[in-house]
C-alpha cells in the first residue's frame, strides 16, 4: 500500500506514538504572532519554562492590529517583542517589515516541500500549498511548541480533492474553495488533510494554491496540502539555490514528497471546475454559499480586499482589472489592505495602488485588521461588507455586522455598483 | 484533576464557532479571568439568553462541529473560567477538542441518540462523568436517570490525568 504525502511527512518526523491512533512529532518550525502567542509566553514564564527548542525554527511577526491601536493591543506587540529578543530569535517582524503571517512568512521561504509547521492559528493549513505539513492548534499546543519542538496529532486521514477542467475567466481558486466547503459543508473534512491535485491545481500560481489551502479549515481540514512542483520550486528557488543544483533538480527532489498512486485515501471529491460561476456566502457559516448571479443587487457598505486569504499581489491584480478607470459607489467605502510590504511594493511599482486610489479606496498597511474585526474598517451594527477574507461568522468584522465572501473581482465588482452583481459585466 | 460534574447547559445548534464563544474583540486580554464575563456573548441561538442561562452551570450539552472556526484557546478558557469543564457534543472541530484535553478537560464525543437522550431529561439534573468507568450519569429533576458509557483515546485520557499536555510533554520529550 502506498502512502499520502501527509502519512509520509508524518513518518519522516515521527518522535512517540503515546497510543495507537494518537503521534508525536518534530516541528520544523513554529510560526507566531502577537495576538496568541503572548498569553504563552506569559504562561511559559509562570511555568519557569521560558527557553525556546531553537530559536531558528521560530518565525515571529507582529501583524493582526499593527501599529497598535492601545495600550492592550501595544502590550501584546511589547510581550512578543521583548520575547524575540530575549531569545535572540532573528526572524521576527515588526512594524515596516511586517505583515499578514500567512501571506508573509512563505514570501521569506521559511515553508518548505516536507516540513512540518505549527502556529497559534487556525489559518496555518496556507502552508500546505508547498507541500507541507501545516497545522494550526491552540496556546498550549503552541507552548509546547515552543519549548518542546513537539505537536501530538491523531494519525492523518487525507480527503483527496482532485479539480478538473478550466476554470472559465473571472473565477479564481477562492470560488473553486468557497464551491467546494459548499459542497461539502462546515465540517465535511474535519480531522481530515484536504489534498488538492488535478490540472487545474497543477496550473495554479502558489498565490493561488494558497488561497485554495488558506480555507481548508472552513470545512473542518486539519491542513490543506499540494505537491510540491516546478511551481513550488520556482518559487522557492531564490531561498534554495544553495541546497539544489538547479531547478529542475529540486523539482526530482521534491517528488519525494507526493502521494503515491496506490495511496489509500479516507474520502475522495472529484469537482470539475469548467462551468464554475463566481461564489459568495450568503449567511454566517462559510457553508452557506450560492452563485454570485443569486445575490445580484444586495446592497454593501463596505468592500474589504485584504487578508492572508486574498491579499497577494495577483488578487490586487485581479481587483485592479476591474477599478482601472473607473470610480467606487459613493455609498461604499472601499478598503484594500496589501497583505505584505513586499507585495505593497509591487503594486505600488505596477500602478495597482494608484488605480485602487483613484477608484476612491482607502489603502492600509499591511496587517490583519478588519478580518477579524479588530482595526481599519470595523463594521457597525446593520452593516454589509462585500470581503475577501475567509470568515463570515456573525460578528466577525463588527458585532451586528454581515460579511459576504467572495474573491477580489467579485469583491472589486461590488465596489463598483454598490450593491452584490456578477463581475463579468465588468471584464 | 478538574471537576467533571455538575447542570448542564445545553446549546442546541452545530456548528458553534469560537467567534460566538469568545469575540475576537477580548483576545486582546492578556490573563484568562479577563475573559469570564464575556462567555458565550456573541452566541447566534434562538432564545438564549446567555447572563441567565449560564448561572449554575457546569457541563455544555451540544450538537455537531463544536468548536469551529478559529484556533483561539481562549474559547477553553473561558469555560473554565466559568467552571465549565465539560463539553459533549455528536462532535468537535479538531482544534477545539485537542485545546480541551491539552488544559486537562474533557470534549466528549457521543452518537446523535444518546445526545437526543440527554437534551430529553431537561436542565433540572445533573451530569456525573465517571472517568475510570467510561460512563455518564445523568439524572433529571423528576427523578429520572439514565447512564451512558463513552468511549475516550488513551491519550486523551493521558492529558487530563497530567492535567494537560505542557505537564505531560515536560515530563516526557
Ligand atoms: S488575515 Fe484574517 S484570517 Fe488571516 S491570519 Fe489575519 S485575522 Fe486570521
Amino acid at each position: 500500500m502506498g502512502k499520502t504525502i501527509a502519512e509520509k511527512i508524518f513518518a519522516a518526523h515521527l518522535r512517540d506514538t503515546p497510543s495507537p491512533t494518537n503521534v508525536v512529532l518534530d516541528i520544523d518550525v513554529v510560526l507566531c504572532h502577537e495576538i496568541t502567542t503572548p498569553i504563552a509566553i506569559n504562561d511559559l514564564v509562570s511555568h519557569n519554562m521560558d527557553t525556546v527548542f531553537d530559536p531558528d525554527k521560530i518565525k515571529a511577526v507582529i501583524d493582526h492590529v499593527t501599529p497598535a491601536k492601545d495600550s492592550k493591543t501595544a502590550t501584546q506587540g511589547k510581550i512578543l517583542r521583548d520575547w524575540a529578543r530575549r531569545h535572540n530569535i532573528k526572524d521576527f517582524f515588526d512594524i515596516g517589515s511586517n505583515g499578514v503571517c500567512h501571506a508573509l512568512f512563505p514570501e521569506k521561504g521559511f515553508i518548505r516541500p516536507g516540513y512540518t509547521v505549527i502556529m497559534g492559528d487556525s489559518h496555518t493549513c496556507t502552508h500546505g500549498a508547498f507541500g507541507a505539513f501545516a497545522a494550526g492548534v491552540g496556546t498550549t499546543d503552541l507552548e509546547v511548541g515552543i519549548h518542546k519542538g513537539v505537536c501530538s496529532f491523531r494519525e492523518p486521514h487525507t480527503m483527496k480533492v482532485t479539480i478538473t477542467g478550466k476554470l472559465p475567466d473571472g473565477v479564481y481558486a477562492k470560488d473553486v474553495i468557497l464551491k467546494i466547503i459548499r459542497q461539502i459543508s462546515v465540517n465535511g473534512a474535519t480531522d481530515m488533510i484536504m489534498e488538492f491535485s488535478g490540472p487545474v491545481v497543477d496550473r495554479m500560481s502558489m498565490e493561488s494554491r494558497m488561497t485554495l489551502c488558506n480555507m481548508a479549515i472552513e470545512a473542518g481540514g486539519t491542513s490543506g496540502i499540494c505537491m510540491p512542483d516546478r511551481v513550488t520550486a520556482e518559487y522557492l528557488w531564490p531561498f534554495i539555490q544553495d541546497s539544489h543544483l538547479s531547478i529542475d533538480e529540486a523539482v526530482e527532489d521534491f517528488k519525494k514528497w507526493h502521494s503515491d498512486p496506490d495511496a489509500d485515501y479516507a474520502e475522495e471529491l472529484h469537482i470539475d471546475v469548467s462551468d464554475l460561476k463566481p461564489q459568495i456566502t450568503y449567511g454566517y457559516k462559510p457553508d452557506e454559499v450560492k452563485d454570485v448571479t443569486e445575490m445580484e443587487g444586495s446592497p454593501v457598505d463596505q468592500v474589504y480586499i485584504g487578508s492572508c486569504t486574498n491579499g497577494r499581489i495577483e488578487d490586487l491584480r485581479e481587483a485592479a482589472r476591474i477599478l482601472l478607470n473607473r470610480k467606487i459607489a459613493p455609498t461604499v467605502r472601499g478598503v484594500l489592505s496589501p497583505a505584505t510590504p513586499a507585495i505593497y511594493s509591487k503594486a505600488m511599482e505596477e500602478g495597482i495602488i494608484k488605480i485602487f486610489m483613484d477608484a476612491g479606496f482607502c489603502v492600509t498597511n499591511p496587517t490583519c485588521g478588519a478580518c477579524l474585526g479588530m482595526s481599519n474598517g470595523v463594521l457597525a451594527e446593520g452593516e454589509v461588507c462585500a470581503s475577501t477574507t475567509n470568515r463570515n461568522f456573525n460578528g466577525r468584522m463588527g458585532k451586528g455586522g454581515m460579511v459576504h465572501l467572495m474573491s477580489p473581482l467579485s469583491a472589486a465588482a461590488a465596489a463598483v455598483a454598490g450593491h452584490i452583481t456578477d463581475p463579468g459585466k465588468y471584464i | 484533576m478538574k471537576n467533571f460534574s455538575g447542570q448542564a447547559l445545553f446549546l442546541d445548534r452545530s456548528d458553534i464557532n469560537t467567534d460566538e464563544i469568545i469575540p475576537a474583540k477580548y483576545l486582546t486580554e492578556n490573563t484568562k479571568n479577563a475573559l469570564k464575563p464575556h462567555i458565550l456573548e456573541d452566541l447566534h441561538l434562538d432564545g438564549f439568553n446567555v447572563a441567565e442561562d449560564i448561572i449554575g452551570r457546569n457541563i455544555i450539552v451540544t450538537r455537531s462541529n463544536f468548536g469551529c472556526g478559529s484556533s483561539r484557546e481562549h474559547a477553553v478558557w473561558v469555560f473554565e473560567v466559568n467552571d465549565i469543564n465539560v463539553v459533549i457534543a455528536e462532535s468537535f472541530a479538531r482544534i477545539f477538542r485537542q485545546n480541551m484535553f491539552n488544559c486537562g478537560m474533557l470534549a466528549i464525543e457521543l452518537p446523535k441518540e444518546d445526545i437526543d437522550t440527554i437534551f430529553a431529561l431537561g436542565t433540572d439534573g445533573t451530569i456525573k462523568i465517571d472517568m475510570e468507568q467510561n460512563l455518564i450519569t445523568a439524572e433529571s429533576g423528576r427523578g429520572n436517570s439514565l447512564s451512558i458509557t463513552f468511549t475516550m483515546n488513551e491519550f486523551d485520557r493521558e492529558l487530563v490525568k497530567a492535567g494537560g499536555w505542557l505537564a505531560y510533554a515536560d515530563s516526557k520529550y
